[in-house]
Order: C-alpha cells, then sequence, then structure tokens
C-alpha cells in the first residue's frame, strides 16, 4: 500500500484480498490459544486454501506474550509474510505494540475493554466483548480463561467467510475423542460467529473462498516428519535430553514406537533413554553404533557444543550415529525459541583437529521424512556421524506437505562382517581400506568365532585398531577419512537446480527454500530480474554444486544467520570461485521471508 | 628326547588361562592395577566367560588402559575421559546378551565421570564397574583425585585439603546393586568379589584400592601399599558358589548368609563383624561411614541386591537382543505409514 488511508471507512474501497492474507494471534502463553490457532488454521486448510502455522512462543511455561502467524496463500508461498492483514489481540500486555507495528489498512479484532481504537485511525477495528460472550456460552467458569480464544475462531470465521463445517470438524480433528471438550470449545465457537453475524459490520478486505488447493495433503512439524523417518528406518536406540526445539522429534517417536515399533510380546524394538545430558546422549548413540544398532539423539545448537568431544571419537574411530539437530538462535542460551541456521559450521566440523562430517539439509516436511530415513543408510555405510540439520522454523511450526512416500527397499547396513566372512579374511584389520573408498570393513561386539575382536579407541591407531603414534600411520588415517568423504559425495541428496541460463545464482537450504520461491517470483515478475536456483540439500558439496558455481558470474548465498557460514564453507572449498559468493542474510530470530532476499539481492544488483 | 610340557589346566569351555590374556601391560612395574587384571583373567577364566560375548569399556587414564591387557577375544572401547558409562549403557540396550566390563581410576569415575557413573548405576545398566583407586592422576604425573584423603601428602610435598568423595557410599545412596571394596594386594578377596560380579545381573561398583607406586606409594599416603595392609579390616570371609558347580559344593551353613542370583550362583558371607548384614543398605552405610571415623577401611561385598530392575527392564526392549532383530521387525509396513498419513490430513 503506498499510502495510508486517512481514515478506516477508505480502507473499506482497496483491493479485495481473497485466499492471500495473513494473520496474527497475540495471546498469553499457556492460555490454550494453541488449540483455537490450529483450529482456524486447519478450517483455511481444509477448504482447500494452502496455509502455513508459525508459532512465536517465549521462552516460558505460563504467562508471557505468544503470537501464531497464519498465512493463506492461493498460489502456495508458505513463507513467513512480514505484513500483517488481520491482527486479533487477546493480550492485554502487548495489544498495543501489535498494533502500532501493524501496516495501515490492517482489520484489528480486539478484546472490547482494551480500547485499542484511540492508538490510530487509519486501522478497521472490530472490538469483541469476549467476556461477555464466554459467559454466556461456558457455565463452568474455570474453563473461561480456555475458551475465550475459540470465541477469536468464531469470530473470525463469519468476518472471514469460513465454512463452519470445517471448523468443526478441525474441532472434532483437534480434540480426538474428548466429547466433552469439543461440544465446550463447538460452543464457543458458535457464540462466536452468531455474536459476529448479528452486530458486526461485514467486510470485503479479506475472505477466504472455497479451492482445491490442499485435497490429498497433510499438516505436519518437521520434527513429527523425522520422528516418522526415524521411525520407518528401524532405529534402534535414542538417547536424548529435553531441549526446545527439538524434544517434541523425540516425543512423537516415544508415540510413533508405542503403537507400531513392539515385538509379539508387545515389547518394544527401540530403547528410547532419556539421559542425564546431551554429552550422555552422544555416549549412548556411539555405545550402540558401535555394538551394531541404528542409533540416534536429537539436540539442538547448545547439545551439539556439548557432544562435539565425542563427536569427535565417533568420527575419529568410525562409529555409526544419526545426530538431528533442530536448530535454534544462538550462541549459548541465545533465543531459545526463535529460529536460526547458525549451526551450518559446527556441524559441519564438529570436534577439535581436522574433522569434516557428512549433513543433511532438509528443505521441507518430506525431506525431513526422507533424510531421516536415510541418514540411518548413511551413518552405516560411512561408519560416521551424520547430521540432520533442521531448524525451529521446520522442526516445530505447521507445514503442508503431499504424504510421505513410504521408503521401499532394503536398509543399506554398510560394510559389517561377521563370523563367515571373517573365516574367510586372509588379514583382517578394523580400518583397513580394502576397497579403496576410504570405508574399512567392521565387526561387530558377540560375533563368535574368536575372530574380528578389536580394539575401539579415540586415541591414535593404524590399520589394525592398534595404538599408534607412529607419523605415517596418524596421516594415512587421517587421510584415509578425507578419502571416505569424498566417497560420500557419490551417496548424498543431490541439490535441486533450477537453471534458468540467468548466470544469476542463488544458493540457498533448508528453511529457506519457501522464502527463496517467493522471492524469486517477485523479482521475475516485479523486476524482470531471472534468476538461477540451486538448493543445497546435504554436505560434502556434489558435483552439481561444482557445475552451479563454475556456470554463474555471481552466487547469492541465502543464510539465515551473520556470519554467513555457508558462504564461508563454499569459500573453503572453491577457492578459486570466492568473489563471486555474496551473502543474502536475516538473523534477527524470525523465519525468513521474501521481500527480504527481494531487497538484498535488490542492493547488490544496483 | 623330547619332554612332555604338563597340560595346562581347562575350564569348562575348554579354554585355558592363556585364552584370556591379552597384550603386555605398559603400566609400572609393581602397578596395583596389573594385580586386578590378574584377578580379573583369573576370575573369568574360572567362571569359563566367554570372551568374544564381553565388551571392555574404559576412559582416559592409567586404569583406562588396563582393558588392552587381559581379554584378546573381547572387544574393547577405549573412549573418552569420564564418558565410558554412557558408552557402555548404548552397547548394553543394543545388545543385551553382552558381558560389560568397565575399568575406571579415581580421576575418571569420580571428578570428570561421576556425573555419567551416577546416572549408570541409577538406571542399573549390567556392567562390573571397576575402580582403580589410587587417589592421584598418575598419567599427567601426580596430581591429587576426589577420592585423596583429607591430609593426605603427595610425593612433592603438598597436602591434601578436600574432602574425599566414597565411590561405595556414594553407590550405596544410589541403590547400587552391588557394592564392594577391596585391595589390589589380596588378590584372593578381590578374586571372590570378581566371581560374583560376573553372576550379578546389574552395575557393581567395585571400588579397588590400587597403590600408585610411582606417585603416591610413600608411608604417608593413605592409599599406599603400607597403609592398606595396616588398615583393611575385611567385613566377611566371602564364599561364591557359581550355579554349575553347586552339585559338587556345599555352601557353607552356621552363621554364614547365603545370598543367590537368578542364575541360581551363591555368594556366602561369614561375617567377620557381627553386626554386618550384606543386604541391609542402612545398616551397610552406618558401617562404612563409622569406618572412616575410625579410620578403618573396610573390605568386602559391602551390599548386594539382587532383585533390582535392570535398564533392560525399564526400557521394555525386547528379549532379543535389539542388533539381532530383522530389518522385517524394524521396519513397519507400508500400511502404518499410510494410516500415519490419514491421521494427519
Amino acid at each position: 500500500m503506498s499510502t495510508a488511508p486517512a481514515n478506516a471507512q477508505s480502507v473499506q474501497d482497496t483491493k479485495p484480498l481473497v485466499n492471500d492474507f495473513s494473520i496474527e494471534i497475540g495471546t498469553v502463553n499457556g492460555s490454550g490459544s494453541q488449540t483455537a490457532n490450529s483450529v482456524l488454521m486447519r478450517t483455511i486448510f481444509q477448504m482447500g486454501v494452502p496455509v502455513s502455522g508459525k508459532n512465536l512462543f517465549p521462552s516460558n511455561i505460563a504467562g508471557l506474550p505468544t503470537w501464531f502467524q497464519i498465512r493463506a496463500n492461493a498460489k502456495g508461498y508458505v513463507a513467513r509474510k512480514a505484513i500483517v492483514d488481520l491482527m486479533i489481540c487477546m493480550n492485554p500486555e502487548t495489544a498495543k505494540d501489535d498494533v502500532l507495528k501493524l501496516t495501515a489498512g490492517a482489520l484489528v479484532i480486539y478484546d472490547e475493554p482494551l480500547k485499542l481504537n484511540t492508538l490510530r485511525d487509519d486501522l478497521i477495528y472490530y472490538p469483541v466483548p469476549f467476556q461477555k460472550l464466554v459467559t454466556a456460552s461456558c457455565p463452568e467458569p474455570k474453563l473461561h480463561k480456555l475458551v475465550k480464544n475459540m470465541i477469536y475462531v468464531g469470530v473470525a470465521g463469519q468476518m472471514l467467510g469460513l465454512d463452519m463445517n470445517e471448523t468443526k470438524n478441525a474441532i472434532t480433528k483437534q480434540l480426538k475423542g474428548k466429547q466433552k471438550a469439543i461440544e465446550i470449545n463447538q460452543a464457543a465457537v458458535d457464540a462466536g460467529f452468531t455474536w459476529a453475524a448479528e452486530n458486526m459490520p461485514a467486510q470485503n478486505r479479506l475472505k477466504v473462498m472455497v479451492d482445491n488447493k490442499t485435497a490429498g495433503n497433510i499438516i505436519i512439524d518437521g520434527n513429527a516428519a523425522c520422528a516418522l523417518g526415524s521411525m520407518f528406518a528401524g532405529v534402534q536406540v535414542v538417547g536424548w535430553y529435553p531441549i526446545t526445539p527439538s524434544s517434541s522429534l523425540v516425543e512423537s517417536l516415544i508415540d510413533y514406537a508405542d503403537e507400531y515399533r513392539r515385538d509379539e510380546n508387545g515389547k518394544s524394538t527401540v530403547a528410547i533413554v532419556q539421559m542425564e545430558d546431551e554429552l550422555a546422549s552422544a555416549g549412548i548413540v556411539f555405545g550402540a553404533g558401535w555394538a551394531g544398532a541404528r542409533s540416534m539423539t536429537s539436540t539442538s545448537g547448545p547439545g551439539i557444543s556439548l557432544m562435539s568431544e565425542l563427536i569427535g571419537l565417533g568420527y575419529f574411530s568410525e562409529i555409526p550415529g544419526v545426530f538431528f539437530n533442530v536448530a535454534r538462535t544462538g550462541p549459548s542460551t541465545g533465543l531459545p525459541t526463535r529460529t536460526m541456521q547458525g549451526d551450518i559450521d559446527i556441524c559441519a566440523k564438529c570436534s577439535h583437529g581436522d574433522t569434516l562430517h557428512i549433513n543433511l539439509y532438509p528443505g521441507n516436511m518430506s525431506e525431513c521424512f526422507d533424510f531421516a530415513y536415510e541418514s540411518f543408510n548413511l551413518a552405516e555405510r560411512f561408519q560416521t556421524p551424520i547430521f540432520v540439520v533442521t531448524d525451529l522454523d521446520l522442526g516445530m511450526q505447521n507445514w503442508m506437505s503431499k504424504p510421505f512416500t513410504y521408503p521401499e527397499g532394503d536398509f543399506d547396513r554398510g560394510k559389517v562382517v561377521g563370523e563367515k566372512e571373517l573365516a574367510a579374511m586372509k588379514d583382517w584389520g578394523r580400518y583397513k581400506d580394502v576397497d579403496g573408498d576410504g570405508i574399512p570393513y567392521r565387526s561387530l561386539p558377540g560375533t563368535p568365532g574368536g575372530k574380528g575382536a578389536y580394539f575401539t579407541r579415540g586415541s591414535g591407531h593404524n590399520a589394525y585398531a592398534q595404538y599408534s603414534e607412529k607419523p605415517e600411520d596418524y596421516t594415512a588415517l587421517v587421510d584415509r577419512l578425507r578419502a571416505k568423504y569424498e566417497t560420500a559425495k557419490q551417496y548424498v541428496p543431490k541439490p535441486i537446480v533450477d537453471d534458468t541460463g540467468s548466470k544469476r545464482g542463488i544458493l540457498a537450504f533448508g528453511s529457506s527454500d519457501p522464502a527463496v520461491m517467493e522471492a524469486r517470483d517477485i523479482l521475475s515478475d516485479g523486476f524482470q530480474m531471472k534468476t538461477d536456483y540451486l538448493r543445497l540439500r546435504a554436505l560434502p558439496f556434489t558435483a552439481e554444486v561444482d557445475t552451479f558455481i563454475k556456470q554463474s558470474d555471481v552466487v547469492y548465498v541465502v543464510e539465515q544467520n551473520r556470519d554467513g557460514q555457508m558462504k564461508a564453507l563454499l569459500r573453503e572449498f572453491y577457492p578459486e570461485a570466492a568473489t563471486k559468493f555474496k551473502s543474502v542474510l536475516h538473523y534477527n530470530g524470525m523465519a525468513l521471508d521474501a521481500q527480504t532476499i527481494v531487497d538484498q539481492i535488490n542492493a547488490f544488483e544496483k | 628326547m623330547t619332554t612332555t610340557a604338563p597340560a595346562a589346566p581347562t575350564n569348562k569351555l575348554g579354554l585355558t588361562k592363556q585364552d584370556y590374556v591379552g597384550s603386555k601391560s605398559t603400566l609400572c612395574a609393581g602397578c596395583g592395577h596389573d594385580s586386578i587384571t590378574a584377578q580379573l583373567i583369573n576370575a573369568a577364566f574360572e567362571m569359563g566367560i566367554e570372551a568374544y560375548k564381553v565388551g571392555k569399556y574404559s576412559g582416559i587414564g592409567c586404569s583406562s588402559k588396563t582393558p588392552a591387557y587381559f581379554f584378546n577375544q573381547a572387544w574393547g572401547f577405549n573412549s573418552v575421559h569420564g564418558r565410558m558409562p554412557s558408552i557402555a549403557t548404548g552397547a548394553s540396550v543394543a545388545n543385551r546378551e553382552l558381558i560389560n566390563i568397565g575399568v575406571s581410576g579415581d580421576g575418571d569415575s569420580m571428578s570428570i565421570g561421576i556425573g555419567q557413573l551416577v546416572h549408570a548405576i541409577r538406571r542399573n545398566v549390567p556392567i562390573i564397574y571397576i575402580i582403580e583407586d589410587n587417589g592421584v592422576y598418575g598419567l599427567t604425573k601426580g596430581q591429587f583425585s576426589a577420592t585423596a584423603d583429607l591430609g593426605s601428602v603427595l610425593k612433592h610435598g603438598s597436602v591434601n585439603e578436600l574432602p574425599p568423595i566414597d565411590p561405595c557410599t556414594l553407590a550405596l545412596e544410589l541403590g547400587c546393586g552391588f557394592v564392594a571394596r577391596s585391595f589390589s594386594g589380596d588378590p584372593k578377596q578381590l578374586n571372590t568379589i570378581l566371581r560374583a560380579a560376573f553372576a550379578h545381573n546389574g552395575t557393581c561398583i567395585i571400588d579397588v584400592i590400587s597403590p600408585c607406586v610411582t606417585f603416591n606409594n610413600h608411608d604417608s599416603s593413605t592409599k599406599s601399599y603400607k597403609n592398606a595392609k595396616d588398615h583393611d579390616f575385611p567385613l566377611h570371609e566371602l564364599g561364591f558358589v557359581q550355579f554349575n558347580e553347586l552339585e559338587q559344593v556345599e555352601i557353607p551353613a552356621g552363621e554364614s548368609k547365603v545370598v543367590t542370583f537368578p542364575d541360581g550362583s551363591k555368594v556366602s558371607f561369614r561375617a567377620l563383624r557381627e553386626d554386618y548384614d550384606p543386604t541391609d543398605r542402612f545398616g551397610a552405610m552406618k558401617l562404612l561411614h563409622e569406618g572412616v571415623e575410625k579410620g578403618e577401611f573396610l573390605t568386602g561385598l559391602l551390599y548386594l541386591n539382587t532383585q533390582k530392575p535392570t535398564i533392560h527392564d525399564t526400557t521394555h526392549i525386547a528379549d532379543t537382543p535389539l542388533v539381532h532383530l530383522s530389518q522385517a521387525a524394524l521396519k513397519p509396513g507400508k500400511d502404518v505409514l499410510a494410516k500415519c498419513m490419514n491421521e494427519l490430513m
């Protein structure tokens, strides 16, 4: 909007936004707003309109402010939209700021006693007597606080033209089987809807119309998707320590495993152990990996910092293990409930000494599932820790997705030798590079036959796993580990490349993808600027990355951190192209939005 | 003319003691740790332990080198300082049939690794956890550890002014089901304790006073051979009978107390201290504390509870070792994914 309307009335005349707007709801943490927000989002989803939902929550159990953003977009843009079109103010503490930050013309639903309409005259206000409505609709006073939020679902539903039958379905889905809760919440929605229909002036600026773009889709968060991938990958041992934003990954896995990973006696086929800290979590991962199990942990940046000691051990003594890092804003405690791609560097090289790790960067829900599954194959194939790097935005937010595809085929258990193979081997050595690919053969504890036992150590060792401080043994070992990393290029997920021949490259990864996709359309439609796009999905960098860099005159490296950590890695591995890389950065804790990318690329292009 | 050497004795598996040895020790001559290694070899030989089923774990320090010196056919894992308990925990839940032996020291277990040890005990991870306790950091050339007694003096004269942590009272407090203290200079008692430990299903904490001949064996050190010998008060005479020997051996009756392990093996305690009952945790705690007051160094199997659930029980894992489960048992079918997807639509 170029000019602010003089008053609210003229806003009514501006262009209506149908199936393309954003809602932000300001509530109090712990007030039950999550249910209301999910129902609102699901209603739009079930009407066939693509949506995304982002919960901006505080590091707090109850009482502090929290916001939920819903974006509906017919074209399927699901990145965060920086501009809010409808604000619902339920939190007295933040209501004033929530209103002051809005762009002129926005709609505001608010709790009547807050009297927000005195703050600005360029917004459209809808005061609602929430307390009166909740008292009338809900007989139990102790539930009033929770049910109050459902009122705004009804009010907003009436205002936006939502299909109340879909709201009903969403409530039933959300509160699975809890009949009384369903009734109470439905009554609150109905009260809000009826009041709005009778008392609120109609508006045509924001509307949801039935569409057909979500049929057959699911809504899921990345942590649950990773949990599912791990379950189907047959994970056998999990060690974990609770940390935001990764806790729900293992918690989802516990729920799924409880249902789908039991043997014929009802006993579990996966051991999930809540450890005393992240160090111990890494320890159980490597102990189990060493013994031949598929093992994993899930953590966030502070956990990775702690684990780095044992990750170095796993790398150097060549033990499989999967490490999910659902990154949050660092360093130190940082912003525990905000997102960041700030652990690129630590995950690429975690530990002291020379280390290079295989990293996977899922960029959407299907990839969270697929890469989680594949990470166990890679860990066992390469006998090394594998990092699956997501972030809070992917891990904890609600995303629409096509249903996941069942991973057909057998697990890749890597080069494991049993009793028979060992008996046939003439010169068994745990760390011998028999095949020239840097990957040795390993035997598992408990293998009978008297051959194959070896001594695992984090200290220097030769090809026969014997302690060694000889210079040539050390060099041979670390050079082989590097060769193994090179071999991994043939196995890791290749990048997704969209080459328009523009020689103006964008390189991004992970949760930046939706914003990049949208930004490319804005650049193309609004600025006649074509771009090529490589979405990186793994380390090490593969041949496709080589080609992309070679054929681009400039490569905009989009990442959500201050220092351009991925750009630094690219410069290290492609020193000849060092000047081609330009950083497009975003690091305020919020999810990346398209406009940020557009603005920064435009600034470079001037 | 040829002479035939007498055949070496064999155990129930037909193995000789030689089958249980490891590489040559690189510790100082006369190190107490080597005596412990020797008793581990003896106990395993006598018990007929299948070495290929053994995982032997350690952290960092002189003690942590010793897993290389026994059971060549077992699987060794020399991990990082203080982190052995979590490594062993992972291995134990992955393959519940592994026989786990952890060798640690007072630095590894009572300082850097005390958190991990505490939680391994709490989870009752099946492991024979030996603390080779000399009160000093040998490998870094003689600094005090957290088990050094108040007022003990180092070779170069510095005095320890901090109170010690006692691994045995700590283990008792945590509810450990097998708590023992011994002395590397008492091979007979140590051997019996180790044999009992092999029969126990759960965490066995065995604190073995093992004097450091290089840095902490002078007469003023409380962890010296002389001091340990002068102040060692065995609580009881220990007898251990393995389940497969029960038919041949009568358990001494009378005043001795007998505790049976789940596999049928029995350990007998003939009291030397009338007030001592090895199944009474509070009594054990009281006596240990009184011993400290009197400057006594009480040895023996201090506490035994064979009925505690292990980590295998509390994780509710399959009876088959998880590592032996097939892909079919580990990978849910297409129908399961379809069901999960449907719930999310």
